[in-house]
């Protein structure tokens, strides 16, 4: 992992979808982060800042590509992207690549968090993770079975006992992602 | 038809005789020297009265009783046709059945003797309005807009008065209002009165129309807490006005400032704490659950009058006293007494709301507050209109700059044809000092006519307006365990998110740390705590449900759905001991009451393995026979509209109470199911199994009603008694099971279609499901 250089802020802004000032400010973040000066953060480095979390350790774990250990600035902005709220008046002509802060990234975001595995699908033990992982002492294990089991049973609609993206996204479909999915400050 | 003609009728005798009444109490009053109450004075009678007219003994108790009646009954006649209702909102119907009684009283007594008094409205019809609306408050909801809500509720309210005023006082000035004695500061006085929006006019015509949440709570959210600003701004311009205008320098201004800090903060202040004391009582209350529920309502009050007590906002008092009890009272309290306070605090609500409107048309029939000049009143209305709606787009132009979801054009137009004025302005304006304020009859009147205009008017309007500009409406739709999962991942996504990016947004104040730690454990009974999570509350609900189903589909088909499943024995502890020990520990004891011979079915259940229906359907997979008709365990329960505990539509409804009166239904047939598997049990063991014919089939509809003797019906059985004997079910009762509750019927198809009960002597149970074993 040779040390990338201090990245200016002179991404390409089509694919990461913040404005400058906004980029300033999380590479302002990045530095503070970055305690040794390394130019990229490590997990602890990300750890370090979160309060009790249940699911906090797959939100850090989403910001590594799988196999990495370190992230650079290019990537902790991409998926801090994915957070900006959606403008809604954006057309897109279908050259360009879909922002990271579309309804659909923003559910495949979620999505991942759950699907470690990155096979694509939901598995039951997934998400038997992370309802153990958030529903912690107060349930027993046969009842987080059943949870589980009952959340699949929803979702799932080719009987495959796990949930693919298709399914999760309908699934959701009626929950406002943009509006539980962004942090404002991000615009 | 009838009845309503009849109902009409009964109203006119009633008002007849209560005018007739009235009149007699000069007469009676006349005589009292002689008859006295007491009747001590026997003096002037000369032989003993067997029966004596004693009016003036109850007049005025009989009088308040006699029109509460009369309120009501005309709420009755109005809902007697809902065709009207849908195009007309209630409040207005009730104005105008108001100014029909006030006619009639007028009529006949020439001098309007029953108006709304200040005093009795303000203590004794609205206290118990605001409770209402504090305790069915959805929180979240209105803490998470509570920004856009306070800036409304302040600068908007100010803007409304500031401007009212001083445009009446330039139209003044301009002659448009011909002679009248109103300087500037009265002018003000008039406008603060003005300004605010009424909570009480807001929920009656927002009721019938049902916008979205968030537009919902932004203007009712307004209503309820703009008192705060009114209350300063009606009390400083009153001293004012009695100042004088000379003696208005900064340091009053400056007071002035202070003081609406002082009763804005005080007032809620002293509510929060009222409603943690609340809470607090609920947590030791579980010895006199008889009495429990009437503690929010006394201490509620006395939240009330004591903020009134201390110049302070009343009804921000009472608003957070009902917000800050209403998470804590629910969990502590048994479930009996929770449905008993939501009844009665509707039950309070819907009549005094209804009070007041009746009272508000009777007392626009008296001829000493008419007094009309034609600019004062129309330019009032005008200007109302006018700058309520500039005031809106202006505050959300600014709102909309820093919120994540904007408000749009379109709501924010509901927004400011929302502004409804009501009872409060009357009842202020009726305050007025008559010799200081010249013209106070003249402002009485102008109230009263803009409070009709914008009840009547305004909620006349108000649906069509919805419709026409195509509002997103509620949501009426129950979210699935998927979504509830996926909701709390969000949430949890954002505050670690916010956490990383160096931000405190709005998360950062939901992190539930300090309310988990302190005040729940201060507030909330220890077993309260345990059952908090909202998650498994939800899982545990839908299990109930998925009981009931299978309850209502076996007993709905006739055949018998229970099947012996031995190899798969719930262990009746872990999963009902634990549970339902505290969630329902009425059902242990009926049961102990029931089951002679088992004293604690409990322990004997534990002791031998309990042929009973594994209520964990789950466990047993068996997904190869889920049906083609793919019908959801949610969505088949339409029919049930079960609703968990903590997910209570918040439908501002005042005669609309989704509860959940299910779960005494729900534990009713959970105890007669338990109670007949048991006696099948002990009847099996026996190895006598006549089978036993259904001997009452109470055929329940499928909606939710009040069961409130279900509970006490234990020694009664009435209702269905399940066959003892353990049948397969028939093949049409298979197919026609539901696709999920397939796991608990067997997998036995019978050779022969047909649906006739077979195999009665059938005693070896049926092959687990295979799956049993490869899952999990």
């Amino acid at each position: 992992m040779n040390p990338e250089p201090e990245p200016e802020p002179r991404l390409n802004l089509c694919v990461i979808p913040v404005s400058a000032a906004v980029l300033l400010r999380l590479h302002q973040r990045f530095q503070f982060l970055d305690k040794d000066s390394r130019g990229h953060l490590r997990s602890e480095d990300l750890e370090a800042e979160l309060s009790e979390n249940p699911i906090g350790d797959r939100i850090v774990g989403a910001f590594f590509q799988p196999g990495q250990e370190t992230v650079d600035f290019p990537s902790f902005v991409r998926v801090l992207a994915h957070f900006r709220p959606t403008e809604k008046n954006r057309t897109r002509d279908g050259v360009q690549p879909e922002p990271a802060n579309s309804r659909n990234r923003k559910l495949k975001f979620a999505f991942q968090l759950y699907d470690q595995d990155r096979d694509g699908k939901i598995s039951r033990t997934e998400l038997l993770q992370v309802l153990r992982e958030m529903l912690g002492l107060q349930v027993t294990e046969e009842q987080l079975q059943s949870i589980a089991e009952r959340a699949i049973q929803e979702a799932d609609l080719d009987r495959d006992d796990a949930i693919c993206f298709d399914k999760f996204r309908k699934s959701l479909e009626k929950v406002d992602i943009d509006h539980k999915m962004s942090v404002r400050f991000l615009e | 038809m009838a009845e309503r003609w009849r109902s009409a009728l009964l109203l006119c005798l009633l008002m007849a005789a209560s005018s007739l009444a009235n009149s007699e109490t000069p007469v009676s009053s006349s005589t009292g020297n002689e008859t006295t109450g007491t009747g001590h004075e026997t003096a002037a009678i000369t032989t003993l009265p067997i029966v004596t007219w004693k009016w003036h003994h109850v007049e005025v108790p009989y009088l308040v009783a006699l029109w509460v009646l009369v309120s009501w009954l005309c709420k009755l006649v109005i809902e007697a046709n809902h065709n009207v209702t849908n195009y007309i909102p209630e409040s207005a119907l009730l104005i105008c059945f108001g100014f029909i009684l006030g006619g009639m009283i007028w009529g006949a007594d020439k001098v309007q003797t029953f108006k709304l008094t200040p005093t009795t409205f303000f203590f004794y019809l609205l206290p118990q309005i605001i409770l209402d609306t504090g305790y069915s408050m959805p929180n979240k909801l209105f803490f998470t807009n509570l920004g856009a809500i306070l800036i409304h509720a302040i600068i908007g309210t100010c803007w409304n008065a500031a401007t009212l005023g001083l445009s009446l006082w330039g139209c003044h000035q301009g002659g448009a209002m011909g002679n009248i004695e109103i300087g500037l500061l009265q002018y003000l006085l008039y406008g603060s009165l003005m300004a605010a929006v009424d909570p009480v006019a807001v929920i009656a015509v927002f009721e019938q129309v049902h916008v979205n949440e968030v537009l919902f709570i932004l203007v009712f959210g307004e209503s309820l807490l703009n008192d705060g600003v009114t209350v300063v701004l009606f009390n400083v311009f009153d001293a004012f006005v009695s100042l004088g205008g000379g003696a208005i320098d900064a340091k009053e201004i400056v007071k002035g400032i202070v003081s609406f800090f002082v009763v804005a903060f005080g007032g809620s202040l002293l509510g929060t704490v009222f409603g943690l004391l609340i809470s607090l009582l609920s947590r030791c209350t579980k010895n006199i659950q008889i009495i429990e529920p009437g503690f929010i309502f006394v201490l509620g009050y006395l939240a009330y009058l004591t903020a009134e007590m201390l110049s302070l906002s009343s009804i921000l008092s009472i608003v957070f006293c009902g917000v800050c009890c209403q998470k804590y009272m629910n969990s502590n309290m048994d479930e009996n007494s929770i449905q008993t306070v939501r009844y009665a605090m509707k039950v309070f609500a819907n009549g005094s709301e209804t009070i007041i409107f009746v009272f508000l048309g009777i007392s626009a029939i008296d001829k000493t507050i008419w007094v009309w000049n034609t600019g004062f009143i129309l330019l009032t209305l005008f200007f109302i209109l006018i700058y309520r709606f500039i005031g809106v787009f202006i505050l959300t132009w600014f709102l909309n700059r820093s919120r994540l979801v904007p408000i749009s054009f379109v709501e924010q137009i509901i927004m400011g044809y929302g502004g409804l004025r009501g009872a409060v302005a009357y009842g202020l304006a009726v305050n007025l000092n008559e010799t200081k304020i010249k013209e106070k009859n003249l402002m009485v009147c102008t109230t009263l006519i803009v409070v009709y205009f914008t009840v009547i008017l305004q909620g006349v309007t108000m649906k069509p307006l919805v419709q026409w500009l195509n509002v997103k409406r509620a949501a009426t739709v129950d979210l699935t365990l998927v979504e509830k999962v996926q909701n709390k991942v969000f949430e949890h996504m954002l505050v670690a998110i916010e956490d990383i990016s160096g931000q405190i947004g709005d998360n950062y104040w939901r992190n539930k740390n300090f309310e988990e730690k302190w005040m729940s454990r201060l507030l909330l009974k220890p077993s309260a705590r345990k059952k908090q999570d909202r998650l498994f509350n939800v899982f545990h609900q839908l299990n109930l449900q998925d009981a009931m189903e299978y309850v209502k589909e076996g007993e709905h088909r006739g055949s018998l759905e229970f099947i012996r499943n031995e190899s798969a024995f719930v262990d009746f502890k872990k999963k009902f001991g634990e549970d339902y020990e505290e969630a329902m520990p009425d059902i242990m004891a009926v049961m102990a009451d029931d089951q002679g011979s088992l004293n604690d079915p409990v322990s004997a259940c534990r002791r031998d393995p309990v042929p009973s229906v594994s209520l964990e359907m789950h466990e047993q997979n068996m997904r190869g026979l889920r049906e083609a008709e793919g019908i959801n365990s949610h969505y088949l329960l339409d029919q049930h509209l079960y609703k968990s505990r903590k997910q209570h539509r918040y439908r501002f409804s005042r005669s609309h109470l989704d509860i959940n009166q299910d779960e005494n239904e729900v534990q009713e047939i959970f105890q007669r199911t338990m109670r007949s598997r048991l006696e099948s049990f002990k009847s099996g063991k026996m190895g006598v199994a006549p089978p036993k014919t259904i001997t009452k089939h109470t055929k329940r509809e499928p909606q939710p009603k009040v069961q409130p003797s279900a509970r006490f019906n234990r020694k009664h059985k009435s209702g269905i008694e399940n066959p003892v004997n353990p049948v397969a079910p028939s093949e049409r009762a298979q197919v026609r099971t539901p696709g999920h509750l397939h796991r608990l019927a067997s997998l036995r198809t019978s050779a022969q279609p047909g649906d006739t009960v077979r195999d009665r002597n059938l005693l070896t149970p049926p092959p687990p499901p295979h799956r049993d074993d490869d899952h999990l």
